[in-house]
């Protein structure tokens, strides 16, 4: 497990990230969702030691994270970085030989990886010949090269078309699987939505929800109904407890102060009409996430 | 799941060094320079041998008596001229530079010329005083210049090519934004390291070959003795160069870690190259200045021109060169801590080029 406590970092007199704690599971993958200029890509670089922080301390499994622990983090950064002129699978061996990989290690794992993101076919080009989209795939492989214990991705979707997407998901989601702690940023906070078990909201530089998606979710939310009546539902104004929202004949949508009130509702409503819909409404992670950042 | 340990520094650097000369070994223009720069050194040889080369002899008609005495000279081509007017006549259609005919003067000869006296014909028969020359010069200046010319040129270009392609190399990886990988898997050290050992080992291979190519060169063109006498002056070049390299790739990459896009390398890297340009113009306009070119050997940016020059010139005392590598290599090591600084400061700015102030400043 990952976890940062109090991290502080300033660029001159701008304070970038104020006091950000959180945790990032072992076997979970934890989405990081920001603002532009939140403080994602910052608290990335403080993690992967490529900026240091002011205070504050990351400790990995409850020990203080050394530089050589760093070394074997798999990182991809937000603007991406590899060799325009050097041939993809070249360059991945590169990298993994700069972890310290046997030559003939850092090739069966290129060429695995490579061939499993779908580019099997094109090891041997330079990067500059590759579209974006694949591009990044090699991104992805250059990260995951050489097995890393925790995994930091800035933006990994940024940029790919719905299959890639499904391809880097899987390929992450098998690695996360392994029991690594795996973080990533994302502004597509419905692939956020779908990927992610944990979930990390910052902005303006402090840590604003984090927690298990669904905790976050239910903290953020307010419960809240719709109830679809074959009748009239006017009623339920005068119900104690219950705040309409929207009112049209048979529908409504409605606050509730308890969940008792809730089943109180269902119940006279069924007593009422029949019932054509009685859901409680789970807000979309955009929509919490318009709400916490406020 | 296997787990790697990062190489310690020294096999990062090299891994490093490694990727730096695979990648320029690989580039098409770097072969090309290398070859060219090759052929110019050969040229240069060839041009110095035919030059070097004795000039053809004066064509003099002779007529008479005066054949044996200027066959006797062994200074001209001479041609037999039945008679005077035939003689005129060589003259006349410039097939000669003169006419010998003899005289009743002292001499017993007249010279006769086209329209002005023919001064090195007359000479050559004069009777000429005894010369004593108190420090002779057994030194060609042409060769001289031709030498202090090479080092300069040599210097300043391999300089500039290397350099250039270390400060590119840096700006390509902040531009690509890979530095920041390379950042988290080894320490910056490393990088910078790796960088200037790769660059250098492919300079010093160049100036290596060329140094090579003049010796056979000059061996090839029958130029023993000058290959004698510049031998150990083109050594000490490979060895100023060696040490003076590392220096400048230093600095050339920290001018690199300034800037984010190769547009803007420019500003960065003109005060390191106009620095480059101050011991090429000296040495070719103080090649014949001892004073200036023994301060030129001391100081470090100029001394792998300078030295090897008053080696050549023997100019210098069997310790100076010593001295001066030693001065060379005490600041190489200075520059390169203010170079590494400045480096790993700069690496994750972007935008515009960083200040040097703001570099040099603790991060």
């Amino acid at each position: 497990m990952l976890e940062l406590t109090a991290v502080n970092r300033s660029f001159g007199e701008r304070r970038v990230l104020k006091d950000v704690s959180f945790t990032v599971a072992g076997g979970r993958m934890t989405g990081f969702v920001g603002g532009n200029g939140a403080g994602k890509t910052t608290t990335m670089r403080v993690i992967l030691g490529v900026l240091a922080a002011d205070s504050g301390t990351i400790t990995l499994d409850g020990a203080p994270l050394t530089a050589e622990q760093r070394t074997r983090f798999g990182y991809m950064p937000e603007e991406r970085g590899l060799y325009p002129k050097m041939k993809v699978a070249e360059q991945i061996v590169y990298l993994g030989r700069l972890h310290g990989m046997s030559t003939s290690q850092a090739r069966n794992n290129t060429e695995a990886l490579l061939t499993r993101l779908g580019l099997g076919e094109r090891m041997d080009d330079t990067l500059e010949s590759l579209s974006l989209g694949n591009q990044q795939r090699a991104q992805i492989a250059a990260a995951l090269v050489h097995d890393p214990e925790v995994l930091v991705l800035d933006e990994p979707f940024s940029g790919l078309d719905p299959i890639a997407v499904e391809v880097v998901l899987n390929v992450l989601k098998d690695f996360a699987a392994t029991g690594a702690p795996v973080i990533f940023s994302s502004h597509q906070l419905d692939i956020v939505e779908r990927l992610c078990d944990d979930l990390v909201v910052i902005a303006d530089g402090e840590i604003r929800a984090h927690g298990s998606r669904e905790g976050v979710r239910s903290a953020h939310t307010s419960p809240r109904f719709e109830l679809q009546l074959d009748g009239d539902a006017g009623w339920l104004r005068a119900e104690p407890g219950v705040t309409v929202l929207d009112f049209d004949g048979g529908f409504a949508v409605f606050d509730v102060d308890s969940e008792a009130t809730a089943q109180r509702v269902l119940q006279r409503a069924i007593a009422t009409a029949p019932v054509l819909r009685f859901s409680p409404q789970v807000p979309s992670l955009s929509q919490i996430f318009k709400e916490v950042i406020q | 799941m296997t787990t790697y340990s990062t190489p310690t520094l020294l096999p990062a650097t090299w891994l490093v060094a490694e990727r730096e000369i695979r990648m320029r070994l690989r580039s098409k223009s770097f072969m090309i320079s290398t070859g060219i720069l090759l052929l110019l050194v050969l040229g240069s040889i060839v041009a110095m041998s035919v030059f070097g080369a004795n000039q053809s002899l004066p064509k003099i008609a002779a007529v008479g008596s005066a054949v044996s005495t200027v066959e006797a000279t062994e200074a001209f081509d001479v041609t037999e001229a039945a008679t005077v007017a035939e003689a005129e006549e060589l003259v006349r259609d410039e097939s000669v530079e003169a006419a010998v005919i003899p005289s009743e003067g002292a001499v017993g000869l007249t010279v006769i010329g086209l329209d002005e006296a023919p001064g090195s014909v007359v000479s050559l028969l004069s009777a000429a005083p005894l010369v004593e020359i108190l420090e002779p010069s057994d030194q060609n200046p042409g060769v001289v210049y031709l030498v202090a010319l090479a080092f300069g040129a040599l210097f300043l270009s391999s300089a500039l090519t290397f350099g250039s392609m270390i400060s590119q190399s840096v700006v390509e990886e902040k531009q690509t934004r890979i530095v920041e990988i390379l950042m988290a898997t080894v320490p910056v050290k490393a990088l910078l390291a790796g960088k200037i050992v790769g660059n250098s080992i492919l300079a010093f291979a160049q100036i290596t070959l060329v140094a090579l190519a003049a010796g056979i060169g000059l061996l090839a063109t029958g130029q023993n003795i000058l290959l004698g006498e510049i031998g150990p002056s083109i050594v000490w070049f490979v060895v100023f160069f060696a040490a003076g390299f590392v220096m400048l790739a230093a600095m050339f990459a920290a001018a690199g870690a300034l800037v984010s896009r190769q547009e803007d390398l420019n500003t960065t890297m003109t005060p390191i190259t106009t620095l480059l340009m101050v011991p090429y113009f000296a040495v070719i306009f103080f090649y014949e200045n001892p004073f200036v070119l023994a301060i030129m050997s001391y100081v470090p940016f100029s001394a792998p021109v300078g030295m090897p020059l008053r080696v050549f010139l023997g100019l210098a005392e069997w310790w100076e060169p010593i001295l001066s590598l030693a001065i060379l290599i005490a600041s190489t090591l200075a520059v390169i801590a203010l170079g590494s600084r400045i480096y790993e400061n700069g690496l994750l700015r972007t935008g515009a080029p960083v200040k040097l102030k703001d570099a040099l400043k603790k991060a």
